[in-house]
């Protein structure tokens, strides 16, 4: 007997098949729910963004563990877009075509975000966000599970101009120079100006990437600060560069009660590997601190420790925003009874997710969700004691409405349909 | 005796009367005395009753509190507070401290309690309550033995301008015989007058030129505030104490830069010694240049490890110890990359740019692995941190150590090169290959051991460095291409011009930070350093001469 090339790799796919099966044999229906993760786990950003991957291959096994989704297995398909920002939207493309991942969690950066978007339109598929940034964008294929700017820049500075803050009146808005600094210090100019704070009382000042001499820096917001009135800096700093800015800081004698610092790219995940005595008692203000007690954080943080093997490993706020999106998209799978992509999407606005500090958020029709927003103090362990927090939870707002332009955008895909419906002229696009 | 004795009785009979009268005055004394003592008891105990709550606005009564009753036993309490060693438990009802040392007391009774029972919490606070806690710490602690809390005491009524603390000032002021606690002491006194508006006019304008002379940032804070509601003499005096602040501050600036740009440039010196040898003397495109200098500030991590959980005690050694570590291990790892891949590329830059560039990506994603992405913690060692104002610029140690670490490693360079065979045959070996060799100098060895030389420099940098730097990783990344700069700046091949240009850079960056800000700073030392190539294509100091040709 002859048998062809075609035949025999028919059988080993059959037998392949029959394998898989057998060893899931207990899921009853059809091949697993795919879900991308596309996080980079090399090069610069793999400090922050190895620790994504993680907690979501833990809430995969954990979903597995209640029994997938749909009576479906859930897999993780891990890409490493290796911090290049044109590989983010080649991976993207891989795992949408080549994998056929129902939805994918991932980037970081804004620059990153920006570069798969187009691949996400284009093949119409998920993208779940999970990291503050700067707003001023609202898309049919994406959900902003971080926080807008009015989620954690604009309270954290009501919070610095209120009594407890310190009745601060000089600002300084230092950052690294990219989008997302440029974008939210903006807003953030534009706000203060509207509470009534001088020109001449703002200093705005950015850095490169991984800048590591402050003395200049640090020594001219000193110079800033004694002009006699309360001064803060409010800290786009990105990763990297924060931990040479505090040292500088203690090391110039700058402390927390002369010129405080509330940071927005500072967590738990970046205080693991570093000295906090200079940075005690600086501020960073988040949605999330792992140091809520909550019995859900518990939870989430004992699962942690668990599947990482390390019983120090911190949790931080995208982490929370990965665990919200998560259960958010089982949670639309299941209500719309289908991975299609169009299903979920209509699935997912209004559904409702308790998050890990106690409240409920929800997913809004502009696709971004609601947040509590805390303020937190440095302690000696790398964790933070919440000082501060907003009585309940803070809707996103895609466009922001302190900035010229983009007060009167809204993004609704719900009714309208559109992400920047303009609520003056009535019509869709700016 | 006895007859003194007889005396004073007698004394005591005669003046009868009026010895009654002042005893009666005495025991009036004692007994106002004697109900005061336990009125501050009570008034204590109800300044203590405040934290119980752990509410901001309930520690913020307490700590008032605290400071009217001016019970001594307050001090450790704001201490304490201040240190996050205050606790309280609700169900008891109890405030406990506990001391530096780990013993835990009740803050009422001062008796000792074993262990912070179940339900002990922390009192928390914010920033404006630890400004507060300080201030009331500071008047309570102004006639304190130490001197060096009278001088923070005195600091804290500096920035708190508290005019009740003025007659404490003044009392301190005239016992006080320590020159700095006394400078410290003046300074409050002129910002409590200064901020007071109620204070005689003579007085606030002397206060304001006193804090003129001296010339300080926080100086200039109080004269600015001061000038918004000022009228009159007071106003002139003022605006003029605060020109004659900025005249000096300026200066101080000036002298600041100079210093930052100083220490910035021996960073860069650092940074760069070692590529001047690999890239400068033999002439290789070394991009894993970087990764040598990462590689050193690991292995001062693993040093630093290693002494945290064996021999703590030796925690300010960590540094000396893992210098010629990471001299070892950078040096063994820059030997087996010039035996295994450059000795192959000779004479071949492109190929060397590109083998080598992809050596500092295994290197790095290797270290990736085995340490993981994340920031590693370095810490300083005691006379790393801090800082010490010299003329009114403050200079931080750890800065100043780098600065004297580089030129040590620099001179001794040097003198390597200069004075032992070792670098002898190197000079030799890299003027003229083929004339080394038939001297019978062994041209491979020699190879080897230069790029082990200044991948070990790099290794030493890396110890540095990580003194200022994050260890992660991706610490190479950001000094290979200031390296580079360095090195082609001050003239291929020539030490001390790698020295001149490193501090070149170092102080013209920082000229320029202030105006054009770190970014476009940046840009512009790249653009003139473009421009001054084109001019001299062999950097500042070339070399002349037959090697010149090769």
């Amino acid at each position: 007997m002859r048998v062809s090339r075609r035949t025999l790799l028919a059988s080993a796919a059959g037998s392949a098949a029959i394998l898989k099966f057998g060893a899931t044999g207990s899921w009853a229906q059809g091949a697993p729910i795919k879900v991308g993760i596309l996080h980079s786990l090399s090069g610069t950003m793999a400090i922050s963004e190895t620790t994504l991957k993680d907690v979501m291959l833990m809430l995969i096994e954990e979903q597995n563990k209640k029994g997938g989704v749909l009576g479906r297995r859930l897999e993780a398909v891990v890409t490493d877009p290796a911090s290049n920002w044109p590989l983010f939207a080649e991976k993207a493309r891989e795992l949408i075509t080549r994998d056929r991942v129902s939805a994918t969690f991932g980037c970081w950066t804004s620059v990153s975000r920006k570069s798969v978007l187009p691949v996400f339109k284009e093949l119409n598929n998920i993208l779940f966000y999970p990291v503050q940034y700067e707003g001023e964008e609202s898309e049919r294929n994406v959900f902003y599970t971080g926080a807008a700017p009015n989620q954690q820049a604009i309270p954290a500075v009501d919070y610095l101009m209120s009594k407890d803050g310190g009745e601060v009146k000089r600002w300084v808005l230092a950052g690294t120079d990219y989008v997302y600094p440029r974008t939210t210090n903006r807003i953030l100019e534009a706000y203060l100006r509207s509470k009534g704070v001088a020109a001449s009382d703002i200093m705005i000042n950015y850095t490169p990437f991984g800048h590591s001499d402050w003395q200049t820096i640090v020594a001219s917001i000193k110079t800033f600060g004694a002009a006699g009135k309360k001064t803060a800096v409010v800290s786009t700093i990105n990763g990297d560069a924060n931990v040479p800015f505090y040292k500088e800081l203690g090391n110039q004698g700058v402390k927390a009660t002369d010129i405080p610092v509330v940071a927005f790219s500072v967590g738990e995940e970046e205080l693991a590997g570093i000295d906090t005595k200079p940075l005690l008692g600086h501020l960073a203000a988040w949605n999330y601190f792992q140091s809520v007690k909550n019995p859900d954080n518990e939870a989430f943080i004992k699962t942690w420790q668990a599947f990482t093997r390390n019983p120090k490993r911190v949790t931080n706020d995208p982490m929370e925003a990965h665990y919200i999106g998560f259960n958010m998209w089982v949670k639309a799978v299941e209500k719309a009874k289908t991975v299609d992509v169009d299903a979920v999407i209509d699935a997912l606005p209004g559904i409702k997710q308790a998050n890990l500090t106690g409240g409920i958020s929800e997913m809004l029709p502009n696709h971004h969700i609601t947040k509590p927003v805390m303020i937190g103090e440095v302690r000696e362990d790398g964790q933070f004691d919440v000082v501060w927090q907003t009585a309940g939870l803070v809707p996103g707002d895609a466009w922001s409405k302190h900035l010229e332009g983009s007060k009167d955008l809204i993004g609704d895909w719900v009714g309208r349909k559109c992400g920047n419906w303009n609520t003056v002229t009535n019509r869709c696009g700016a | 005796m006895q007859r003194s004795m007889a005396a004073s009785v007698g004394m005591h009979r005669r003046s009868m009367k009026k010895a009654s009268m002042a005893g009666f005055l005495a025991m009036l004394v004692l007994f106002a005395a004697l109900l005061a003592l336990p009125a501050r008891a009570q008034s204590y105990d109800a300044a203590i009753d405040r934290f119980l709550s752990d509410s901001f606005p309930d520690t913020e009564a307490g700590i008032a509190a605290l400071q009217a009753a001016g019970d001594p036993r307050g001090v450790a309490v704001l201490e304490a507070l201040l240190d996050r060693r205050l606790f309280v438990v609700a169900a008891s009802r109890t405030v406990l401290v506990r001391d530096r040392a780990g013993q835990t007391s009740d803050a009422r009774t001062g008796q000792a309690v074993a262990n912070a029972p179940d339900g002990a919490v922390m009192v928390r606070l914010n920033n404006r309550l630890r400004g507060l806690a300080q201030a009331a710490l500071g008047a309570m602690t102004l006639l304190s033995p130490d001197p060096e809390r009278r001088r923070l005491a005195a600091e804290a009524v500096f920035r708190s301008r508290d005019a009740s603390a003025l007659p404490a000032i003044d009392k301190a002021l005239e016992t006080e015989n320590v020159p700095r606690v006394r400078a410290a002491l003046r300074e409050a006194r002129a910002a409590i007058l200064l901020a007071d508006a109620q204070a005689p006019i003579a007085e606030r304008i002397a206060a304001a030129a006193f804090i003129g002379e001296i010339g300080d940032q926080d100086g200039i804070g109080l004269l600015r505030q001061t000038l918004a509601n000022a009228q009159g003499p007071l106003r002139e005096a003022v605006e003029a104490a605060i020109k004659r602040a900025e005249f000096s501050q300026q200066l101080r600036r000036a002298g600041q830069t100079f210093w930052f740009g100083l220490s910035l440039g021996s960073v860069l010196l650092l940074a760069a010694i070692g590529l001047a040898i690999t890239f400068g003397v033999m002439g290789v495109i070394n991009m894993a240049h970087g990764e040598m200098v990462m590689i050193g500030a690991y292995v001062t991590f693993v040093v630093q490890d290693i002494i945290r959980t064996h021999a703590p005690h030796l925690f300010d050694w960590s540094l000396p110890i893992a210098l010629p570590l990471a001299f070892v291990v950078t040096g063994l790892i820059g030997i087996a990359i010039e035996r295994g891949i450059i000795r192959f590329l000779y004479g071949r830059p492109l190929e060397t740019l590109l083998a080598t560039f992809g050596v500092s990506l295994v290197l790095q994603q290797a270290v990736r692995t085995a340490f993981g992405p994340t920031n590693r913690e370095v810490g300083a060692p005691s006379y790393m941190s801090g800082s010490f104002e010299f003329i009114g610029m403050q200079i931080t140690y750890g800065r100043l150590w780098i600065l004297v670490f580089t030129f040590a490693v620099f001179f001794l360079l040097l003198a390597v090169l200069k004075a032992t065979a070792l670098g002898l045959h190197m000079r030799a070996v890299t003027q003229n290959r083929r004339m080394a060799a038939s001297m019978g100098i062994r041209t491979g060895f020699v190879d080897a051991m230069t790029f082990g030389l200044g991948s070990g420099i790099a290794g030493l940098a890396g110890v540095a460095l990580s003194q200022i730097d994050n260890v992660s990783p991706n610490l190479g990344q950001s000094y290979i291409i200031d390296s580079f700069m360095v090195v082609v700046f001050g003239g291929v091949g020539n030490l001390w011009g790698t020295l001149v240009a490193a501090f070149t850079l170092g102080i013209a960056n920082k000229v320029l930070e202030p105006f054009a800000g770190a970014v476009l700073g940046k840009i512009l030392i790249l653009i003139l350093l473009i421009l001054f190539i084109q001019k001299r294509p062999r950097g500042l100091f070339a070399l002349k001469g037959r090697a010149v040709e090769q």
